[in-house]
């Protein structure tokens, strides 16, 4: 019982408090396979996620810039009338569209920029001045100016024979819808993928919770109250969400990051260039890097709030 | 024979606490069934008194376990009173239980230390779980270890240690924060005759510091060691001879 004896417990009471290590071993153990399977989950879902997000914000900029530029741009189309003169008939309209206030810029297309615009359908060398192909001019707005469009149709309709007004408002709301579809197709997805995660750190929880049953049951017998023991599973699944939400936002920031540069060296190519129009530069915005951030943290969040309710669930069974 | 060891804490701790209750625990004609099933433990009326020591015994079957279990209230009753520090165990939630069981100390059988924590952390846990600041307490925690022979021990892990070092791991975690009640289920089962005896010896000095013993066991010669108090369950009803 020497081992026992308790020679001058102040001095080693003061002696050994200051030379251990700080009690700082997380009461949930950190590693274990179920937490690397879940940073694993976490971060697959979160750059699946990032990727719907970033690819939703391109479309989104892309339809945005399309619909700026063509809401700046009208087209007049001149129909040749029998018994007047065809080019009189567009100078006539040329004249009207320069003198209407709000007009920046009016060029019409020549005859051999009309033809060329028909090659796509009608092959070269067709004799396209003998059919009645219309004429197109295009007029664009002066800067941040507005057009009186009716009154416009109306001047026209009056000095000119054969023209029309296309202000590409039904061209501007295929695109709209096109965007709209695209943005809430990205919203499903990110919601299917919400659902998902929270489902995956559910049932990883409670494996986690079946793991360590034990200390659970240490943690109640010693006094822990529920919130307690919730609050350092909570904690536990917290950091490996954060980790897992890091790793994926990283990887998609990288992804974009890539393409960005791919799409700078693929430029002049012709598949360069076609992706180029579509999507624009294909450069994410600070908006979208800024997103990615939010959706890792958004995601360890989610984690941390579905392991708390998993855990309080698996505590109501402990007696 | 009993070298005399000292227990670092304050005797008297229950009138530290507002006075010494009278009757620690209390029984009164209380029944427990799991489900649908028999009774397993029947009509059993008894009181613990503050600062006493008694073996709690019977053969396997008999119901130790569910009366250990009822003691630091991880079960209710299905029928009576248990009334233990003055409370009547049935009325009170879920955290009001926890909180009354930081005031319970308890001794597995199996020890239960937290394989991934050193043997420092383990008896520190429950200063832990009540949210004490490790400065406040680590000295504390560092002198108990050195009373039970575990000074050189703190920072192993429990699978290191041999049975008697996690025994005495699980003793030290038990009384650290001064439980009013200790109880101890078979803590002689997996250690020789001799550690068992250095055990008993330890648990009658933590008595007369003042904590109420309860040691459930089946071991007729460590009863013999020590004269106290025998409650003897047999086929869910006790019998106690004081």
């Amino acid at each position: 019982m020497s081992d026992m004896r308790m020679d001058g417990e102040l001095s080693i009471r003061q002696r050994m408090a200051g030379l251990l290590p700080r009690m700082d071993t997380p009461i949930v153990p950190k590693n274990s396979i179920a937490g690397r399977a879940l940073v694993a989950v976490v971060a697959i879902m979160t750059f699946l996620a990032s990727l719907t997000v970033g690819a939703v914000m391109l479309v989104r900029a892309a339809a945005s810039d399309w619909q700026s530029d063509v809401s700046r741009e009208i087209t007049i189309q001149v129909r040749p009338e029998a018994g007047q003169s065809f080019e009189g008939q567009i100078e006539r309209a040329v004249e009207v569209a320069r003198e209407f206030s709000g007009v920046g810029e009016v060029r019409a297309f020549s005859a051999e920029e009309s033809a060329r615009l028909l090659e796509p359908w009608l092959g070269s060398g067709a004799a396209l001045q003998d059919l009645p192909v219309p004429r197109i001019i295009v007029v664009r707005l002066a800067p941040n100016a507005t057009l009186d469009l009716a009154q416009l149709r109306k001047l026209l309709s009056e000095r000119v024979a054969g023209a029309s007004i296309d202000d590409h408002r039904a061209w501007m709301d295929r695109m709209r819808a096109m965007s709209n579809t695209t943005i809430l197709g990205g919203i499903g997805v990110l919601l299917l993928m919400v659902a998902a995660t929270m489902l995956s750190v559910a049932f990883a929880t409670r494996g986690a919770m079946a793991a360590n049953r034990p200390i659970v049951e240490v943690l109640h017998f010693i006094g822990a109250t529920d919130g307690f023991i919730a609050g350092q599973f909570q904690r536990h699944f917290l950091v490996l969400g954060l980790e897992g939400g890091l790793i994926g936002g990283a990887a998609a920031v990288v992804v974009f990051m890539l393409a960005a540069v791919a799409g700078k060296w693929g430029f002049g190519l012709a598949g360069g260039e076609q992706l180029a129009m579509l999507f624009g530069t294909f450069v994410l915005r600070i908006e979208g890097y800024l997103a990615i951030v939010a959706q890792a943290i958004l995601i360890a969040v989610v984690t941390g709030f579905t392991s708390r309710q998993t855990v309080n669930q698996t505590l109501r069974t402990v007696e | 024979m009993v070298v005399a060891v000292r227990y670092p804490v304050q005797a008297n701790r229950g009138a530290d606490r507002g006075g010494v209750e009278i009757g620690l625990v209390r029984f009164e004609n209380v029944g427990l069934r799991y489900g649908l099933g028999p009774e397993v433990l029947r009509d059993l009326t008894f009181h613990i008194e503050p600062n006493s020591f008694q073996f709690l015994t019977g053969p396997s079957g008999a119901g130790k376990t569910s009366l250990l279990r009822l003691l630091f209230l991880s079960l209710k009753p299905t029928r009576g009173l248990i009334s233990i520090f003055g409370n009547d165990v049935v009325t009170l939630s879920k955290d009001e239980l926890s909180v009354l069981r930081r005031r319970i100390g308890i001794v597995f059988q199996d020890f239960r230390l937290l394989d991934h924590m050193t043997t420092y952390e383990n008896v520190a846990l429950p200063f832990r779980v009540a949210g004490k600041d490790e400065d406040s307490y680590r000295g504390e925690v560092m002198e108990l270890l050195h009373w039970v022979g575990l000074g050189e021990r703190v920072t192993a892990l429990p699978p290191v240690l041999s049975g008697g070092e996690k025994q005495r791991a699980a003793i030290a975690r038990a009384v650290i924060a001064q439980p009013q009640l200790l109880l101890a289920d078979e803590p002689t089962g997996n250690v020789d005759p001799s550690l068992a005896q250095r055990l008993l010896r330890l648990f009658v000095e933590l008595n007369k510091s003042g904590t109420t013993v309860v040691i459930a066991t089946h071991d007729i010669g460590l009863m013999d060691q020590y004269d106290a108090r025998r409650l003897v369950l047999h086929d869910g009803r006790l019998h106690a001879y004081d």
